[in-house]
Order: C-alpha cells, then structure tokens, then sequence
C-alpha cells in the first residue's frame, strides 16, 4: 500500500515537474526594464553623431566568464536607410560548458533630432512603418544578416513614444527582434502626435522554453493504479445503478395504474377519441393486454 | 496481475464507450468511399511468355512500382509499390518464374515470384562509386546453365544466382570512372564482353571469364571527337555511337581483339541535317535510328560497317524492343502520329519493306504523344503471328492495342497526382421530375419491400447481397448534380503529366480529363511543369447560368526564376477558357479573400524578383485591391538560407512600361536562424478557407478560455544541422528541435519551445488555435506528437456578465497584429507508435463539429483520431467536471484503435497528402488522399447528429404510421362495441 502511494506521488511529481522545469532552467532569462523612468536622452546628454560611422561596435570588458558587450539598435522611416539609434548593453555570460548567453539587457536611446522628429510626423501622416534592426549576431556583428522588426508608426505615440521590445536570442545570436506598443494598437488607426518627443521603452529578452517532457507511466502502472483505488470508482446514484429496472417497474406500474383508471372508466370510453390514443402512443403492449 | 489486465480493461471499456469512433460495418463498405488502384507511367515493360503467365505483363514506372497487369482487361495481379527513394533501374524475368528488380542506384537486387508477386529473394550490392547500373539476365537458358544475372552496379560487375540471390562473383574494374554501356554475352558462353567509356574519349573492351568474373583482355582506344554517351548495339562486336558534337556517328567494331573506328557524317547521310542529333535507344541488329531536328532516320550497318538510310520519317516515331518470333527472325514495332490517328507498323529487322503489320488507331486526343512501345506476340487462331503493343502515352496512360483497337487504357496519370481542388456540380434544373431517377414504380416498391425485409432482419443471404448491390449502385450517389447535402462534387486534379481530371466524388469515375495544351513542350517553354491548381471562379450568385472555372498554375521549366504559364478551365465542360504565358516567373501564388463583381477570385503572384502582380488583370480588381492595399502582408520562407521574411506592398512597380497590376514589395520584418544550430524543416500555416465556429471555450469551472483566432499564424520547427539527415544520424545530445509559432504580419515570435534530443522529420498540422506535430524523440527512441494551443488573455476579463450587458466588453473591437498579444499557450507531449507520412484535420461547413487528426500512417492507411486525445489539458485523474467537458485521463501514449482507421481495409499505396473539404451538410467531411493508389470517403467526426442516415427507411417509418392509425381505429371500434355490449348486459 506503501509503495503504490509513493508512485502516486512519483506519477504526480512526474506530471507537475515539466510545468515547473522552465522556470527553475531558465536562469537566463531576465528582464531589463530600462529607460522607463529614465528619460534617455538625460543619461546621455550628447547623442554622439561620430559613432554613425562605425554602426556595431562590440566592447569586451577584461573579465572572461563575464564580458560586456553593446549592440546597436538602428533605425529607419518608412523605406529609407538605416541609422543608429539606440544602444543595448548587456553581459555575455561564458558558462562552463561553454556556452555563451546574454544577461543583463540595458537599453538606452538616443532622442530624435529635429531631422527625425520630421521624418516621424511624415510617417504619423502616411500611416508608414517604422522599421529597427538589430545584427542577428552580437559578436561578430551584423552576422548572417540584420533581423529586421517594424511598426506602423501611429501605434507608437502615447504621452510619449510608448515603444516594447522582444528580443530572441539563442547563445550569442538575435534571432528576432518584435518591436511594437507595449499595448493595444486599435484598428483604424488614428493619427496622433506625441506629447513629447521621448521614448518610453521596454525590454524584453527571450530564450527558448524547454518543451514538457512527455509524462511516463511505469510499465505496471495500470495495475498500481487499480490496487491504489481498490475501493469501486465512487458511489453511482441509485438511479444509474437500477435505471434498467426500474424503467419496467415503471411501466408496468403504470400499465397497472391505467388498467385501475379504466374500472371507473368503463361507463365514459369513447368520450374522446384522443385518450385511446394516448394510451397506444405510449407503447403498444399495454393497450394489447388490455384486451 | 490480474488486477492490473483487469483495470486495464476496464480502462479500455471505458475509453471505447467515451470516444466515438466511426468504425464501419461490413455491409457499409463502398457506400461512401471508393478506391482506385494505380502504378504510374510505365518506364519498362517485360512480357510473360511461358505458358501459364502469358496473359501477364510486369511493368515497373516511375512512382517506384512493380505489377503484374492482366493483358485482357489491364487489371492489377499484383503489385508492389518501393519506396519513394528506391527508384527501378532495370527489371526482367529470370528462369521464367522469377521478376527480377534492380533498383537504389544498382544498389538492391530483388526476386519476385512471378505468379502472386511474393518476394523470393533479396540481395545487396555494394561497390565504390555511384554510377549507371545496368541489368542483364540471359534470355537463352541453353548458355547459361547456372542462371546467374549480370548486374553492373555502383562501379563495379556483379554476377550474381537468380536461384537464391547469392553473388557468385564480383569484378571491379581498374579504371574507377569505366562506365558500362553493354555488356554481350559470347556464342560459347564461357566469355563475356564488358564495353564502355572512361571519361568522354576513352573506350575500352574487357573480356571476362563468365565463369569466376577474371578479367581476361582489355583494349582500349582514344578518340579524339569524345563520345555523347549514347549507344546503340548492332551487332555483337559493332557499335554505334555519336560524337561529343553530336554530329558525326562512330561505328565501332571491337570483338577480333582490336578496336577500329569508322566515322560518319550525319550530313552525309541525312541531306537537310543541322543541329544536332539523338541516337533512339534500341537493341535492333545492324540497324539504328537517330532523330535529328527534322525527322527520324533509319539507318542500317552492314557487317563491313557501312552506313545506309533506310527510311526517314517526319512525325514523332516511337521504337519498341525486339522481339524474336523465330531462331533468326526478329521483330520490332514503329508506332508513328499521323493526323488524329496512330499508326502501328510491325517490321521485321533484317527486312525493312515489308511489314508484319500495319494498323491504324484512332485515339483520344487528350492522350498526347506515345512516349513508349512494347510489343508481344501471340499466335493467332490461324496460326499466323498476332502482335499487342503496349503503349505509354504522354499523359502516363498506359494502352493495349490489338487488332487496330484499343483493348484497354489505364489513367496512369492519377498516381502522380500533384494538386487539388473541388468545384460544385451544376444546380438541379427544372424539369428534371423524381420519377426519372426511380425508373419504376415496381421495381422501387420492391426495393423498399427488400430493404423492409432487411431492417425485420427477414431477408435470405441472396435478399442481402441485392440489398447490398443495391445500395452500391444507387444511383443518387453519382448523379451530375448538386445535391443538398454537398456530397457531390467534382475533385479537380492536376497531375505531373501536365493533364487535369475531374473526379466524381460519388464514385470516383472521370468525368472529364484535359490535356493541358498551354503546358506542352514548345520552343520558348522547353520542360513545362505544373505547379498548382486554383479555385479561379465560384459563382454564387450567377450559379444557374455561369460556369465556376479553376486556373493552373505552371512554369516553363523547374526552379522559381522560369517564367510562368496560366490556364483557365471550365470545370463543367472540361474546355481550356484561355491560357497564355506570363512575361514574369512565379514564386508564390496568394488566393486573396476578395473577388470581384463577376466573383473572380483576386489573385497575387510573387515573383523572383519580389515584384507582385495582380490577377485578374482588370481595373475593378485593381479598384478593389487598392482598398486593402496597405492590409495586405505575407511572407516568404528560405529555408536554404535560414532566413523567414515578412513582406508587405509598396506603390506600383517601376519598370520600363508602366504596369497597373505590377507592384513593389518591401521587407517589414525578418527572422533569421543561426546556421550552427537551426535549420529550418518545415512551416505549417492554417487553411485560409478554414471557418471556426466560436472563440469561446468553456471549460469545467463555467470559466471561458477565448482561443487565439488569428489566420496569419505560421508554425515554423528547425533542428540542429547535424541532425537534418536520418534518424540515428545524430546522437541525442547534439539534436534538438525548436518550434515557433510566428505572427506573419508583425513578425512576432509567439511561442518558442525547445525538445531537447528530438529531431525531424516534422509533421505538422494547423487548425484553429492549436497545431499537433510530429517528430522523433531520440532519448525515448519514440516517436512524438506534441499539442500547443494558443489562447488570448486580452479577452479573458469579458467573462463579466454585467460589462456584456452594458456593453463594456472589447468583443466587436476588430483585432490588430500590431496589438501586443497576450496569449498563454498550453502544450503537451504524448507518444505514437507510427511514423506518419501525412497529416491534416477534417473541416466542415460552420466548424462546429468536433475535430479529428488524419493521420497517413507508414503503413499507408489513414487513422482518424480525435482531438480530444491531444488535449493539452489531459491530467492523471481528470475532475469530475473535467469529465463531464470530455476530458480524456492522461496516457503517456496515444491509443491507435483499429477501427478508427477510415482506410478500413485498403491501403493508398505511396500515401502523399490528404485533402479534407466541408461539405454543406455540417456534420460531414470530404477526405480524399492520393499517393499511387486514390481513396475518398465522407466521414462523420461526431456523427451524422443533423440529418438521418442514408438508409434510413422512410417506407418503414410510413408502414408503422398507417399500422397505427389504423390499429387505433380497429381498437377504438372494438371498444365502442365492448361498450356498447357491457351496456346491454
């Protein structure tokens, strides 16, 4: 009795473990949540146009497990070409098995310039998208090629430029970028211009789930099963115990009941036509033994 | 022990009570289904001559297969379908009791019993390189004592016994790249002769010991003009060859022990030749044919080895083998177009004049040219030689011919089937009265009175056969009108022959097969091939006086860059409407959910240069598509390159000449896949014409779960590299299989998941909000199937009665992709025993009937599984409300039940895909699966809950009414009279 509570328990820890292995296996998951507070262009107070040339630049810091790195987020308006925008930052954690992930996300954005802010209104009126890049692989950037994400530029306006990312990385790679209003974007979409010239951005970084694994039964579980629940499945009503014959006991109660019923009856028959055939459309036997 | 095979039976009892299965009866078999057997275009024919076999014919064709065909009616005695990678090189009849295939590259050599096609034997050859292999059994027993079989194969010779298939003896050639063209057998059987190239200038001669395979001689000899790889043997130390130029012929005699050459101008020989020049394959001696540009030459070679025309023949000419009718006499058939008809001449080798027979054919011109010829000789009843052919026709047809008619045709052509759609049948007109169908009014009552007799269970063994055939026949089923129900249609199919039939559903007959002139061979369009077939024209609303029509899609040749081809065809009437040639190449061809005023279907084409272009090409549809321009997004798949592109429209495209219907595409979006790690193979998107009854789920607790519904879902699953190839290729460590669930219209990743140490092939279907795939799980050495579904969260709190009341809900807000999603998925795993070929869910009209998976099973067979059985909310001990939902106790494996396969008892040989099409009556479906073999049937997934069965016995219902009626009034004069009776007393 002992043993098959512990494989009920077993059979259930088994089942409960896969909703729970992600959680506890994804130690590299986490969130930057980055330049929410922060208006951006306050931390960096001079958006340095030099760096243009040199789009993806990759610093190592000095520490081997851990090594910091930045990625340049580029953006464009509608169909023109791209251009730096914003940067992330983030760790690249070496793990033992060699492996290499990105902790640590923090984003900060340059402002729009005069030129862009145009360029944006130009787009609020068109309905157009704007369009970001990243390089699909940090290290040796822009890697196989850019992963590209755009939106309709009126979901961004809010108070400010409400703005969410979702990055998807695998190791060291960007596998996709989602970018787009951290809410709804109702359709049709109505033109609206910012408050204020600001983005209000939030970072999501994303590593693969792990799938739940297939619940295994022992190969005697069945049987387990069956000594662990000796006791018959719970208690059936009476009804859906003794329907079968209670259903004749029924009729012939009834047929008993109607039989009585025609006794005073007999003087009255043939009143209406409709009572006889009441009696047939019950069911044919009783009206057969009556005669 | 006991215990548990009695909890497991009780499991088993319950679980057969709880899942309805939709098992046949035997007597249902045919009602509704039908099957077609087929083998595919005919590559080689072998006719049986002994005694017993010799109403038989083996072919082997190009999907792989190997029949015995009865040579009265065309009939399949057996067959044998291989593999999709186990292509037939060679076939031929050993020791007249065994059919002998060499297939795999020259790599598997097997024997069949030539009577019921039960396989004897089965050996495997192994050599060095891949090269032509080549088959060569002695034909005359005498010589050979020991019935070995010459087998050139993966570079090397092998001789092996067709007694049990052991190799007796294997020769490698010193020369690794000797490519063998003949092998000749000597007069005195103990040498053989081994001929062919080394490179493209080298021929070489090896002499070989038939007995232990030594090598005993070898010459060779250098020409300078190099060969064109054709060959043609006339006699046994003669050769003829074409130059790499293929102008000049090469007659090379080689037996004596030295090789000489002889060259030939074609231009000497053929006065108006030009280009260049074919050598027809054929095994005649002292004569060869050789097509140039304008006509087939026929050309003889005397033992000096001198060069003559024979005969030139303008038309497309087909040669067949060579038949010896005698000792010294031999026979070949030249079957040649002329006009409208066929003309079949049967010569005899030595004497080109006269001719053993001459036949002129009529044929259906929807056959196209004769691609291929085999003949067989009988002896008449006047003792005279009687000749068959066996023709292969350019739709894959196969023919017999005999006494100038054609005995039988088979439509070979459906087993290579590569596109379907359905259309309607034309509305019932007036006048078409009920007593038309049911000829008689006897012979009706007489059927109901049987099939009374039947339902009181009254009926003989004769009386249930007619019911039975009956039924079968019933002309209702096969009517050429559309039915109320929607059982009847019309399955529009293209095929790789480039023809297009139309299929009855209610019994599977043709009821009109095209030829597709537009996709023929021409100058400008060299190696037409078809790609799909679309729904062009579905009238609604002219139903009565318009025609609906389908448009095939093709392309000039293979690969996205080759400029494509259209056709419209009328689906009634079989006529090609129109077709020409599009001036751009066709990557992806979009059905658009809109149609214009004569409900023409808007069509978008993508070409390779990623211009879009709109069809029909008309300025309504221009109007109609400018309104949803900037909605329209799709996406493209490189899965080469591990790259995922969404795509959406810019304005009109800029070319030379400007072009209304031509538009600019941009990029909005890409997911790119880390080569290293992830490899894309295989993208599964929902069916656009897919209809889902309702968003909403109500689960046990009352509580609502809302289903992400969105038609621009795409499931994408990659592996790791390594393991992309064959199961067992990669070691678990190193394989995963990731799968995402991709928004197309923004890009967004949905859902990402990893299984660890699994890995393709994947399978996958996708249907409302959840997808079921397929794959191997290597640590479990099992294969899977993994569920995910896909639920909203945004709409969770409209559960509020009072906030739908006031009208607070978000309900009727139309939905954005540009919306950040909040969906949860759930996901599941569960174990299948079967590796899948196919897979796809049933659909019906309103989508309210519950869902099934067809699965095409290894065994190519069909299994109907519920969707229950792979709901992600399966737990160990399911709540007793969870119960009641119909939520099945969880199981590590997925249940095969033996009746739920809705195959029954027949096999779709080379099972490729299952269509499933709605039928207007909501609780039924339509699933037609095509492979080598086709197989349709209407299935119920929750049974027929909406209408009465088929058999359902009206003539009964009404006998038991008027029985009652009248039972009531006898009853009520009885009692009237008892009364009136018990009154007097």
């Amino acid at each position: 009795m002992e043993k098959a509570a512990w494989l009920q328990v077993f059979a259930l820890l088994l089942v409960i473990s896969p909703l729970h292995a992600f959680q506890s296996d994804e130690l590299d998951e986490e969130f930057g949540l980055e330049g929410g507070n922060l208006q951006p262009h306050e931390r960096i107070p001079d958006p340095v146009v030099p760096t243009r040339s040199t789009p993806n630049r990759v610093k190592y810091s000095d520490s081997d497990s851990d090594s910091k790195i930045q990625i340049t987020l580029e953006h464009a308006f509608g169909d023109s070409d791209f251009f730096p925008a914003a940067t992330f930052s983030a760790r690249l954690k070496t793990w033992s098995h060699g492996a290499q992930t990105l902790t640590k996300l923090r984003f900060s954005r340059n402002s729009f310039t005069e030129v862009e802010k145009q360029k944006f209104q130009k787009l609020l009126e068109d309905d157009e998208f704007y369009r970001i890049r990243l390089p699909s692989n940090v290290l040796n950037p822009p890697g196989k090629d850019f992963v590209i994400s755009s939106v309709r530029a009126r979901c961004l306006p809010r108070d400010g430029l409400d703005e969410h990312f979702v990055i998807h990385t695998e190791g060291v790679n960007i596998l996709a970028v989602n970018y787009g209003s951290p809410g709804a974007c109702p359709y049709p979409r109505q033109l609206k211009l910012p408050a204020k010239w600001s983005f209000n951005s939030h970072t999501v970084l994303k590593n693969s789930e792990q799938a739940p694994r297939t619940p295994i039964f022992a190969e005697d579980l069945p049987g387990e099963q069956g000594e662990g629940v000796d006791v018959p499945p719970p208690e059936r009503s009476f009804w859906a115990k003794y329907w079968m014959y209670l259903i004749p006991l029924g009729l012939i109660v009834m047929n008993a009941m109607t039989q009585a019923m025609n006794m005073p009856e007999e003087q009255a028959t043939g009143q209406s036509g409709a009572q006889p055939a009441a009696a047939i459309q019950r069911g044919s036997s009783p009206a057969v033994r009556r005669r | 022990m006991a215990m548990a095979i009695r909890s497991l039976l009780i499991f088993l009892f319950i679980l057969s009570l709880t899942v309805p299965t939709f098992s046949l009866h035997e007597d249902q078999v045919g009602l509704m289904d039908w099957h077609q057997k087929y083998i595919g275009k005919v590559k080689h024919a072998v006719f049986q001559t002994q005694k017993t076999g010799r109403k038989r014919v083996l072919v082997s064709t190009e999907e792989n297969a190997i029949a015995s065909l009865d040579l009265r009616h065309g009939e399949i005695f057996w067959r044998h379908v291989l593999g999709a990678n186990d292509a037939i090189d060679g076939i031929d009849i050993a020791m007249t009791k065994y059919a002998i295939t060499l297939s795999s590259g020259g790599s598997i050599l097997r024997a069949w019993n030539l009577p019921d096609g039960q396989m004897v034997w089965e050996s495997f050859l192994q050599g060095p390189i891949d090269s032509k292999s080549f088959l060569f059994v002695s034909t005359s027993s005498k010589v050979d004592k020991d019935n070995t079989i010459l087998i050139f194969g993966k570079g090397s010779l092998h001789a092996v016994s067709s007694i049990h298939g052991d190799i007796v003896w294997k020769t490698d050639f010193p020369s690794e790249s000797f490519e063998v063209q003949e092998v000749i057998q000597h007069h005195d059987g103990n040498t053989i002769y081994v001929v062919g190239f080394v490179g493209s200038s080298q021929f070489d001669v090896y002499q070989i010991n038939a007995k232990n395979g030594e090598l005993l001689k070898h010459d060779s000899a250098a020409v300078d003009g190099g060969f064109s790889g054709e060959v043609s043997l006339v006699s046994r130390a003669k050769l003829v060859v074409l130059d790499a130029a293929r102008s000049t012929l090469l007659t090379i005699s080689f037996q004596s022990g030295e090789i000489s050459f002889q060259k030939t101008y074609i231009s000497d020989l053929v006065e108006d030749f030009s280009g260049i020049a074919v050598i027809l394959p054929s095994k005649l001696t002292g004569l060869f044919a050789v097509k140039t540009n304008t006509a087939t030459a026929f050309i003889s070679v005397s033992s000096e080895g001198k060069l003559e025309v024979v005969d030139k023949i303008k038309h497309a000419t087909v040669i067949s083998n060579v038949l010896s009718i005698s000792e010294d006499q031999q026979a070949f058939a030249l079957v040649r177009h002329g006009g409208n008809d066929i003309h079949l001449n049967v010569k005899q080798v030595h004497d080109w004049n006269s001719d053993l027979l001459k036949e002129r054919i009529k044929l259906d011109q929807q056959r196209g040219l004769v691609h291929k010829v085999f003949i067989n000789n009988y002896v008449r009843t006047d003792k005279s030689h009687g000749f068959r052919a066996l023709i292969v026709m350019e739709d894959h047809s196969l023919l017999l011919l005999q006494q100038g008619e054609v005995v039988w045709s088979r439509e070979d052509g459906l087993a290579s089937i590569i596109g379907v759609t359905t259309s309607e049948l034309p509305v019932e007109k007036e006048g078409v009265s009920v007593a038309k169908v049911e000829q008689n009014l006897f012979e009706w009552l007489k059927g109901h009175m049987l099939k009374v007799k039947g339902t009181l269970m009254l009926a003989s063994a004769e009386d249930v056969a007619a019911i039975q055939g009956m039924r079968l026949k019933s002309s209702e089923k096969s009517k050429m009108i559309r039915d109320h129900n929607g059982f009847r249609k019309l399955l529009i199919v293209l095929t790789k022959s480039r023809k297009l039939f139309a299929l009855h559903t209610g019994d599977g007959r043709i009821v009109w097969s095209l030829l597709l002139n537009s996709l023929r061979q021409t100058e400008a369009c060299k190696n037409p091939t078809g790609i799909n077939v679309y729904q062009w024209q579905v009238p609604h609303h002219h139903a009565m006086d318009e025609n609906p029509s389908v448009l095939v899609v093709g392309r000039c040749r293979a690969g996205t860059d080759a400029p494509g081809i259209f056709s419209y065809v009328d689906t009634y009437t079989g006529k090609e409407l129109k077709s020409f040639g599009l001036d751009h190449s066709v990557a992806q061809v979009m059905p658009l959910p809109l149609t214009d005023s004569t409900e023409q279907r808007l069509h978008l084409l993508i070409d390779a240069n990623g211009q879009a272009h709109l069809y029909p090409r008309a300025p309504e549809a221009v109007a109609i598509f400018q309104r949803e321009f900037s909605n329209i997004y799709w996406y493209s798949v490189e899965a080469d390159k591990g790259v995922i592109k969404g795509h959406g429209l810019k304005s009109n495209c800029d070319g030379e000449v400007a072009d209304n219907y031509c538009f600019g595409t941009r990029e909005i979006w890409s997911i790119v896949f880390p080569s290293e790690s992830e490899k894309i193979i295989s993208t599964v998107t929902r069916k656009s014409n897919e209809v889902v009854h309702t968003q909403a789920k109500v689960i046990a607790d009352q509580d609502v779960m809302y289903k992400y519904i969105s038609k621009n879902l795409l499931f994408v699953a990659t592996v790791s590299p390594k393991a992309s190839g064959d199961i067992g290729s990669a070691t678990p460590g190193e394989s995963q299989l990731v799968v995402y669930v991709v928004d197309t219209v923004t890009g967004r990743i949905l859902h990402r998941m990893t299984h660890h140490g699994s890995q393709g092939p994947v399978h996958a279907v996708f249907s409302e909000n959840w997808i079921v795939y397929h794959y191997f799980n290597l640590r479990a050495h099992r294969y899977e199937m993994t569920v995910i579904e896909i639920y909203d969260q945004s709409r969770a709190d409209n559960k509020d009665v009072l906030k739908l009341v006031l009208g607070k809900h978000n309900l009727t807000s139309p939905i954005s992709s540009y919306s950040r999603p909040e969906v949860t998925t759930k996901s599941q795993s569960y174990y299948f025993t079967h590796s899948i070929k196919a897979i796809t869910v049933t659909s019906t009209a309103k989508g309210i009937t519950s869902k099934h998976l067809l699965i095409g099973t290894i065994g190519d067979q069909v299994l109907a599984m519920d969707k229950r059985f792979f709901d992600p909310r399966r737990s160990v001990n399911p709540t007793q409300s969870e119960k009641e939902e119909g939520i099945l106790p969880l199981t590590d494996s997925l249940p095969i039940i033996p009746q739920s396969y809705v195959t029954h008892s027949h096999k779709v040989e080379g099972l490729r895909g299952i269509v499933t099409v709605p039928a207007k009556l909501e609780s039924n479906t339509l699933v037609f699966t095509y492979g080598v073999d086709l197989f349709f049937t209407r299935l119920a997934p929750s049974r027929t809950y909406d209408s009465l069965t088929e058999d359902f016995s009206y003539a009964l219902l009404l006998i038991t009414i008027v029985a009652l009626v009248v039972a009531i009034f006898v009853t009520w004069v009885l009692s009237e009279k008892k009364d009136l009776s018990d009154k007097w007393r």
